[in-house]
């Protein structure tokens, strides 16, 4: 182009095509335009990372350059993520199949967080897994223990498990084990306890116990029998069905559900149980929509797990959150959390509840968004936008939103209301620094008291900070 | 007070239910509310705060309760009421908005062969886009101001590497392909392309060449310091005369800017001799230089317009008297200044065109020799308060003293209202002088948003013994949205004397003070 000749080759192709206009600022002047009958495109646009001068700074030297390949680096971040293939493969229990885990360990949910700095809802979940572990009569003990030091907290991302809410898993629970056939990684998380009074939302009473140990001594043998006889099952298949049903993995699992019981009901028949156990086992999924949220998680979980720590790569591969805490790890930045105080869901609340009660944003279910379901899909599932008084409109734009900060799109989960487009998927966090867009997470809600519960649920976005650290992170690390 | 109501059969989506009960708690007097439907779940929490019944014992999944603790037997009925409507309403269609791109490139995305961005975001923000857009090999229209020297020139380094327009940064009108861009008019399509470094010097004389029946082929702005600036040379001046050369279209070629240095000046005239192109050149304020007959100097932007329809009509170009023969003009001038009193003897130009308003200095300074103003070259007649004139004064009402926290003058009439109001209370003043700005960008009625305000202002004249000449040009054209005609009436039916064009409007003024002064 530096060619004298052709100095003004474009401006002079210019005058001979159609004019073609994307407008950045005032309005009036794509209006002006449009009634020109000029095609026009008017930018949202927002100033990157909220205005902020520092992250400002920090992009001059983006535009720079690095001295690696960000983009290469991605595309391998994604590739690996729409190939991995995600199989249900059994139920195993904490301490003999969770990498690390041990007999005085509690895993949690989010970042690293410690007895002394635990929010309520997961204080409460701590003492009810001391209390099911038998290593504590009473919340008195439960808490004297807890804070003696004799427990090790770690987070469930840590051992390659994930868990929803409070995330608080111990050594006699039973998961779900679910491993990556194109990687051969695994990932593992609880079975789901239904609504209400249960564990995850910081609920420890007697009757939340009880549940817990027969879902140990029953519903998780049960099951892994009928898992046995139907064999592996395909969950990349079982979640692309459920998003073409109105599912979108996280606050939504209806159609997951439902797919999962015709999946292990002809094999639960045909054990040699009790029917009153089996028929107690078909009620218990049948009575929780969310059952199938404890195996979307895993299965995004070791899905994103194999785009980690690649050189370069500003992909996303954690996002979690401890109810004190919103924490990222991004895939070239190595092990490192990026953490923000968490935030307060937007939503509705459950008869009986207001907003007062609410604890902030909690758990490990936002690895759906990471994987590219959940707040992703919306589009999928409207009726989940009711949650912040949107219309299905919204839901669709808050999935457009969310192609403009992903490097791909999924090849199997589809949306059928976008003509059968996948779902965004690979968080990246430079277009996120970019264009001020945050990651839209739906969610549940938890009492801020420990042993109440749910009381609702809505959207969420994550504290921009935990973005723009890393994001200097990321520019420290590979600038020139 | 406590009131239940169960309906039996009547399923409802339980995400629904928690918005119509999220509602219902915020009605006065309503102390709990729970609308649900009768799952187990429910049914215990509707015990555990005592909004149980037999009716609600009793009731299963698929039947909808609706239970209220009123303070009153009023606002629980009053509450059970609103759920049911809420309940049943039907659904009007939301105004639902469009997805829009939130950044370049994905704008990018939904069109793909857009070839001109045109940026007019904060200018701490404008220039790192502007490159951005460059680098996608688009043309840029810099609107945003507050864009430091090196980022233009860099800016317009990348532009003329990659051979892409790079108009601005403070680049506020343009006509490309016949489109106008940000603050233009709707004029005619024809061969005279233009490249200026003034937004509204080059609104006039586009609506000039209009009026006087010939079109434009491309105008295209440089921003101010295109020409101005040493390190800038002239770039995009230079580019545009360039591809304006190269363009089949373009006939005559127009060049309009503040005097550059004397090399930016001569690198100016070289590209428009090699062309071969007949070119017209205005540096505003500047006596004619020596031209040729294919390259003439203007000496103000009427004259500009008019030399340009001359060659491009393929005629030769004769000095022309003003559009008013010298009787009418008199009369006029006797008309507007026999009722003036004795202590009355300034001019008030209050200019929304800041080419505009140069232009008026340069004429009055020619026959008052001084002329105040806060747009002064000269330090000695630089007004030390804008906000307060002395003696002949001309404001340009667009300079950032006057627009910070409000909107340009173009766009909102009130700070040249206001303005109109204070000169009106000196007894001093003979004469207003204003430009009237049309087109694209620009206020909807800008004639028709003064006229109350120059009719007070000649009220008070007028009790005072005296009488206030007021004296207008408007730049557009009649197929401006706020139609030529219809301005130029508005101010007419005012009492305003409605010149032809800025430099005629500015004659007449310094005719009148001629006038005063000699009587």
């Amino acid at each position: 182009m530096s060619d004298k000749k052709s100095t003004t080759e474009k401006i002079n192709e210019l005058f001979t095509s159609e004019l073609k206009v994307i407008n950045l600022g005032l309005e009036t002047f794509a209006e002006t335009l449009q009634k020109e009958g000029v095609e026009t495109v008017q930018v949202q646009w927002k100033p990157p990372a909220g205005g902020d001068k520092k992250t400002a700074g920090l992009l001059n030297r983006l535009d720079a350059g690095l001295k690696v390949d960000v983009e290469t680096a991605n595309k391998e971040a994604v590739t690996r993520i729409l190939d991995a293939k995600p199989t249900l493969v059994g139920i195993g229990t904490a301490l003999n199949d969770i990498p690390g885990m041990r007999k005085n360990m509690i895993l949690h949910a989010g970042p690293p967080v410690q007895w002394e700095r635990m929010c309520g809802p997961m204080r409460g979940a701590v003492i009810g897994g001391l209390i099911y572990e038998g290593l504590a009569k009473n919340r008195e003990e439960a808490e004297e223990l807890a804070s003696s030091g004799e427990i090790t907290f770690e987070p469930c991302h840590h051992h390659s498990a994930v868990g929803p809410m409070a995330g608080v898993v111990t050594s006699s629970m039973p998961v779900w084990i679910i491993e990556n056939k194109s990687f051969g990684n695994r990932a593992y998380c609880t079975l789901n306890e239904g609504l209400g009074k249960v564990l995850r939302y910081g609920a420890f009473s007697n009757d939340v116990i009880d549940k817990l140990r027969w879902m140990e001594k029953e519903l998780a043998p049960v099951l892994s029998k009928a898992l046995e006889l139907r064999g592996e099952i395909d969950m990349k298949n079982l979640i692309a069905q459920a998003l073409q049903m109105g599912d979108e993995g996280h606050n939504r699992n209806r159609a997951g559900t439902s797919l999962l019981i015709r999946e292990l009901a002809p094999h639960l028949v045909m054990l040699d149980e009790e029917k009153e156990k089996i028929k107690k086992v078909l009620f218990f999924m049948h009575g929780n929509d969310h059952f199938f949220l404890n195996l979307s998680m895993p299965a995004m979980k070791c899905t994103v797990d194999t785009a980690a720590g690649i050189d370069g790569s500003s992909i996303v591969t954690v996002m979690a959150r401890n109810g004190t805490d919103f924490g990222i790890r991004v895939s070239g930045l190595g092990d490192r959390w990026f953490t923000a105080p968490a935030g307060m869901v937007d939503g509705l609340y459950l008869p009986g509840f207001k907003s007062e009660d609410a604890a902030p944003d909690i758990g490990d279910s936002v690895i759906t968004e990471t994987g590219g379901i959940g707040g992703f899909a919306m589009a999928a599932a409207p009726a989940i936008v009711q949650f912040v008084g949107g219309t299905p409109k919204d839901a669709l734009n808050y999935t457009l939103q969310m192609y403009e900060i992903t490097d791909g799109e999924n090849d199997i989960y589809k949306i059928p209301f976008l003509d059968f487009r996948g779902t965004p998927t690979g968080i990246n966090l430079l277009k996120i620094i970019e264009t001020g867009i945050l990651p839209a997470i739906n969610t549940g809600i938890a009492h801020k008291e420990p042993g109440v519960g749910m009381v609702g649920a809505g959207l969420v976005k994550p504290p921009l900070k935990c973005f723009t650290d890393a994001f200097e992170a990321f520019i420290t690390k590979y600038a020139r | 007070m406590k009131k239940i109501l169960v309906q039996k059969d009547s399923y409802h989506d339980s995400v629904f239910l928690m918005q119509i009960n999220t509602e219902i708690k915020k009605i006065a007097g309503v102390k709990e509310a729970v609308v649900s439907m009768g799952t187990e779940m429910n049914l215990d929490l509707l015990k555990e705060m005592g909004l149980s019944d037999r009716q609600v014992e009793t009731a299963t999944a698929n039947d909808l309760i609706i239970a209220v603790e009123g303070e009153t037997s009023e606002a629980a009925e009053h509450a059970i009421r609103k759920a049911n409507e809420l309940l049943w309403k039907k659904k009007g269609t939301k105004k639902e908005k469009e997805y829009r791109p939130p950044s370049l490139d994905a704008a990018l995305n939904v069109i793909p062969q857009a070839n001109m961005a045109i940026i007019s975001l904060p200018g701490e923000f404008a220039a790192r886009e502007a490159r951005k857009a460059l680098n996608r090999g688009l043309h840029v229209m810099l609107f945003s101001d507050n864009v430091s020297l090196e980022e233009e020139i860099e800016l317009k380094r990348v532009a003329r590497e990659k051979g892409l327009l790079m108009m601005g940064p403070d680049c506020g009108t343009a006509i490309i392909n016949g489109k106008p861009l940000c603050f233009a008019n709707v004029v005619r399509r024809g061969d005279i392309g233009i490249v200026a470094a003034s937004g509204t010097g080059l609104q006039e004389v586009t609506c000039l060449i209009n009026r006087f029946g010939k079109g434009i082929s491309q105008a295209i702005g440089t921003g101010g310091r295109d020409l101005k600036n040493e390190k800038a040379g002239g770039t995009m001046m230079l580019m545009g005369i360039e591809a304006l050369q190269k363009d089949h279209k373009t006939r005559v070629i127009v060049v309009i800017s503040k005097p550059p240095s004397e090399k930016t000046a001569e690198r100016v005239v070289e590209a428009l001799k090699k062309g071969g192109k007949p070119a017209v050149i205005h540096f505003i304020g500047l006596e004619s230089g020596s031209g040729s007959k294919d390259l003439l100097y203007a000496e103000n932007l009427e004259e500009t317009a008019r030399i340009a329809v001359a060659l491009a009509a393929g005629n030769e170009y004769r000095k022309q008297a003003l559009s008013l023969s010298e009787e009418a003009l008199k009369n006029i001038i006797e008309r507007e200044t026999e009722k003036m009193s004795s202590g009355q003897k300034y001019i008030r130009g209050l200019f929304t065109g800041g080419t505009l308003a140069d232009e008026a200095i340069f004429v009055l300074e020619k026959s008052t020799g001084e002329v105040y103003s806060n747009i002064q070259t000269k330090p000695k007649f630089i007004l030390e308060n804008p906000h307060i004139s002395k003696n002949h004064t001309i404001i340009d009402l667009g300079d950032d003293v006057f627009t910070v926290g409000r909107p340009h003058p173009m766009i909102d009439p009130s700070t040249r209202i206001e303005r109109i109001g204070k000169e009106a209370e000196d007894p001093e003043v003979a004469l207003l002088l204003l430009d009237v700005m049309l087109g694209y960008g620009s206020h909807p009625d800008p004639a028709g948003a003064m006229v109350e305000s120059i009719v007070k202002a000649k009220d008070k004249a007028g009790t005072r013994g005296g009488y206030l000449s007021v004296i207008a040009s408007i730049t557009g054209t009649e197929m401006d949205f706020q139609n030529l005609e219809d301005q130029r009436n508005k101010l007419e039916s005012a009492g305003c004397v409605v010149m032809p064009s800025n430099f005629q409007a500015s004659v007449l003024a310094s005719r009148i003070t001629e006038r005063i002064g000699a009587k």
